[in-house]
């Protein structure tokens, strides 16, 4: 059985954001792998421990960099990847069908992705997929099962938690509890030098949605700072919550 | 165009309160305003939606629509988007709502709108703000696919009475057995007596700082003194003390409250991403570097064991 990972670059999540000439400046900005895709990663190469899976290619669509962070999946464990060149300002759609596309062509029975991305992340993309794909999907799953043809998923859900199963081929989007990433090893570093990548232009598909400006949000006022002896503080602090946040007290 | 829709959150009949700030919110776009409500047994709620200034209520009520599934659940809104024509559909943010939106806007190859902030919606043009980068910064889309669609973050839009119509269309039921393609196996409720993180007015968290169930217990106690909603960083939840549910932050919950209290959190970007929109924030912190005091209208430098229960007792006073 062959997975295929859906990997985004996205900014370093402690990075500092600026703007420049209206856009998000890029110079300077660590690039990861996007948290939830490292751990669709780890996911797809423990099947493949457990021999449930014997190949797991990752796939990213992106510009020339997004290759680093193929090669991580690859460090990682990952047998094969594919770099997707296409504008890093591709839309969501735009992005779902160039990843389809070559999905498709590869014909997995499994394919895996974040649930979203942590940078300009929107959680559409794989569940795009799947729909362009006519597979069926789940989504922030913590848990997953092979059997039967079938794969079964814990997952987060609107007040409380849920199990369920849908046939493969699908597609499944993961949320960070599902494990935990092996950093790569040196050995696995060297490996994934020699690891295929092939690379392919992404089908043309036009932008479905516009973005008309970026902004930094307004700076928060400095608040009230307090140090002072605990009984004091806390008259204070009780103050505060009645007469200025006006909460309720329920007595 | 039939003005702007808002599609229904309910499970069991409750509805979830970001319903009525989707609606009081589309009141203001001057179209007409729908409810949109898909289940088993659900019509009797439409007098609900009335109240909040719903003109017209569509009720979809079949079997197939009991519990949330995205293939029967597309399969209906893309008959009625067909027979009815909205302008907009806005959607909540929730674990439900984003997937119906998405697997939904693929279907009708249409540009959609995610954890939205501000809305402007006019005909045939949506102007939507979302704070992307973890909140760092704030991006504004222009759709102008038909229908335009956005899932709305819960707690941005204030509930606002106003008297609608409330008509209830029945539209035809299309969808079927065959349309369901999730098989659900289980379904595990939070249960809580606190109310729900993303919908609580106040919500109160605890970090490493509590050190531990027992620090948790500190915390427990104020909340449950201003009813509010029990959260957690990553920290103490990864350390077992608290519940997945109750984390906050870029990958746990999104949180508006009008009030969170932040107990033994250092206030790392990550979590911030989840709190920071909140109306009002207080801490209590050991360390008066630590970044949370940044975000905080009210900081307490001072141990938690001995501020919290003296706090409670200024409250009960
Ligand atoms: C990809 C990614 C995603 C993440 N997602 C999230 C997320 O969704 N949510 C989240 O919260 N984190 C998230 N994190 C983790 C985040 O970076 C921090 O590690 C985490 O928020 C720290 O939790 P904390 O503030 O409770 O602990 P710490 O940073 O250890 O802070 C504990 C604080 O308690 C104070 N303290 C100690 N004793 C006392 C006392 N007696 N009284 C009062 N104060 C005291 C200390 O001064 C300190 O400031 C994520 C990290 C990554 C890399
Ligand atoms: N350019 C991309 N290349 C590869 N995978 C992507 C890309 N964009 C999104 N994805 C996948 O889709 C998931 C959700 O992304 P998003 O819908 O943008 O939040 C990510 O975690 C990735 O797994």
């Amino acid at each position: 059985m062959k997975v295929l990972v859906c990997v985004k670059q996205t900014f370093d999540t402690e990075a500092k954001i600026e703007l420049k000439d209206g856009k998000i400046a890029e110079a300077g900005i660590n690039l990861i792998i996007n948290p939830y895709d490292e751990v669709a990663v780890e996911g797809a190469i423990q099947l493949k421990e457990k021999n449930v899976v014997n190949e797991v290619v990752v796939i990213s669509a992106g510009a020339d960099k997004a290759m680093d962070a193929i090669r991580t999946a690859l460090a990682m464990g990952a047998d094969r990847g594919i770099l997707i060149k296409q504008d890093t300002a591709a839309d969501e759609y735009a992005r779902a069908v160039a990843l389809a596309a070559v999905i498709k062509e590869e014909n997995p029975e499994l394919v895996l992705a974040g649930h979203v991305a942590a940078d300009d992340g929107s959680s559409q993309v794989p569940t795009r997929i799947a729909e362009i794909l006519g597979y069926p999907h789940i989504n922030v799953i913590t848990s997953l099962e092979i059997a039967d043809g079938k794969v079964t998923c814990s997952s987060e859900a609107d007040g409380g938690t849920q199990v369920t199963e849908v046939s493969l081929p699908a597609v499944i989007s993961s949320q960070v509890s599902w494990n935990e990433p092996r950093y790569p090893s040196m050995k696995g570093i060297m490996q994934a030098k020699k690891k295929p990548v092939s690379t392919v232009d992404a089908v043309a598909a036009d932008n479905k949605i516009k973005i008309v400006e970026y902004a930094l949000p307004a700076a928060k006022q400095a608040g009230i700072k307090i140090e002072e002896d605990p009984d004091v503080a806390a008259a204070k602090l009780a103050d505060w919550i009645m007469n200025t946040a006006k909460a309720e007290i329920k007595k | 165009m039939a003005g702007t829709w808002v599609f229904v959150e309910q499970k069991d009949g409750n509805i979830r309160k970001v319903t009525f700030e989707m609606l009081a919110e589309a009141k203001k776009f001057g179209d007409e305003v729908s409810a949109v409500v898909f289940g088993k047994g659900v019509e009797a709620l439409a007098p609900e939606f009335a109240k909040y200034g719903a003109d017209k209520v569509y009720v979809a009520d079949a079997d197939v629509f009991g519990e949330y599934n995205t293939g029967a659940y597309v399969a209906q809104m893309v008959a009625m988007i067909a027979e009815y024509k909205p302008n907009a559909i806005m959607f909540a943010h929730t674990f439900n709502g984003r997937d119906f939106a998405s697997r939904l806007a693929q279907k009708l190859e249409a540009g959609l709108a995610t954890d939205v902030i501000k809305a402007e919606i006019s005909a045939g043009k949506g102007l939507f703000t979302r704070a992307i980068y973890a909140g760092k910064v704030l991006a504004k889309v222009e759709i102008t696919t038909d229908p335009i669609l956005a899932t709305i973050r819960a707690g941005v839009f204030e509930v606002v009475e106003s008297a609608g119509a409330g008509a209830v269309v029945k539209p035809a039921v299309v969808a079927t057995a065959a349309d369901v393609y999730q098989t659900i196996k289980d379904f595990k409720p939070t249960v809580s007596a606190r109310p729900e993180l993303t919908e609580a007015p106040v919500v109160v968290s605890g970090g490493r700082g509590c050190k531990g169930p027992e620090g948790i217990k500190v915390v427990e106690q104020l909340a449950d003194l201003l009813g509010a909603a029990l959260g957690g960083s990553r920290a103490s939840i990864d350390s077992g003390w608290l519940g997945h549910e109750l984390q906050v932050g870029q990958t746990g919950k999104v949180v508006n409250p009008n009030l969170y209290i932040a107990c033994g959190i250092s206030g790392a970007i990550q979590h911030l991403a989840g709190m920071s929109s909140s109306k009002f924030i207080a801490c209590i912190n050991t360390d008066p570097e630590a970044p949370i005091f940044n975000v905080s209208d009210f900081g307490v430098v001072g141990d938690l064991f001995k501020v919290i229960p003296l706090t409670v007792d200024e409250l009960k006073k």
